[in-house]
């Protein structure tokens, strides 16, 4: 298993327990923000990165040379996701409670979408090459 | 991987790029306000996410790696799983035109529709869960 497969496995894992975590403290309080994140914890940080992780190893090989496609661009990946779901993690709960949208908390949220997008978009192109039909 | 894995994978991945780019775009929306009406489009972000792209690269994964029949066609009935690849994309097209057309009534046709992918999918694919000889 290549080294960044066993990167976004085990942090795929540590996100599905900070999820369970999240989940139940959505649901024993009525913290506003909370919910969204349990949900993104679980459905980005768990699900997606392991597919993620899992895809890297296990697709047609892109070439030769490159067995994996860019292996800088699934470190970009792994870094530019990771950054932006834990950005997300920190400022939408303290925006949703303390500030009104755009200021600083709102400008976080901006950035956190800003590198969630360039994450997903990263692997899609990485990825595309890889898809090949016998 | 088989043709019509390719096919799976690769609609998987453009509605994970469509699905990131509205999910950014609303999050975005949510720090700093620039565009409120986008907030309309959430179920089509959850549509294209869940449906659109987890649920499909799971079917088309599944269509490549499940145990192959020793004899006859060894992927099983493949024009069933191609009913399923149409009638899952058909569904989450309807589902999503209820939100962007706003025609009442379509996402119900949609999830039946998706159903029926996914009942086709079953049922092309319930004989190939079986022990491999190793």
């Amino acid at each position: 298993m290549p080294t960044l497969t066993r990167w976004f496995i085990k942090t795929a894992l540590v996100y599905f327990i900070l999820a369970l975590m999240a989940g139940i403290f959505s649901a024993a309080s009525d913290l506003p923000g909370i919910f969204p994140v349990y949900i993104h914890l679980l459905v980005e940080g768990w699900i997606t990165l392991l597919i993620i992780g899992v895809v890297f190893w296990m697709f047609p090989k892109f070439s030769r040379d490159l067995p994996r496609g860019s292996e800088k661009l699934g470190w970009a990946t792994y870094t530019l996701l990771n950054a932006g779901l834990l950005l997300r993690v920190v400022s939408e709960p303290i925006s949703a409670i303390w500030n009104p949208p755009g200021y600083f908390w709102g400008i976080l949220l901006v950035l956190s979408a800003s590198l969630q997008w360039l994450g997903g978009m990263a692997f899609v192109i990485n990825t595309w090459g890889r898809v090949k039909e016998k | 991987m088989p043709r019509l894995s390719g096919w799976f994978v690769r609609a998987a991945l453009a509605y994970l790029a469509v699905g990131f780019t509205l999910g950014a775009l609303i999050l975005a929306e949510k720090g700093v306000s620039y565009a409120p009406m986008l907030w309309r489009y959430l179920p089509v972000h959850y549509e294209l996410l869940l449906v659109g792209w987890l649920i499909q690269l799971a079917l088309g994964v599944a269509f490549w790696i499940l145990p192959r029949f020793p004899q006859g066609a060894p992927r099983g009935n493949e024009a069933l799983i191609w009913l399923s690849f149409a009638l899952l994309n058909l569904g989450i097209a309807c589902v999503v035109a209820e939100t962007v057309l706003s025609i009442q009534g379509l996402r119900l046709v949609g999830r039946a529709i998706e159903s029926g992918g996914v009942l086709a999918f079953v049922w092309g694919s319930w004989r190939r869960v079986r022990p491999t000889v190793v």
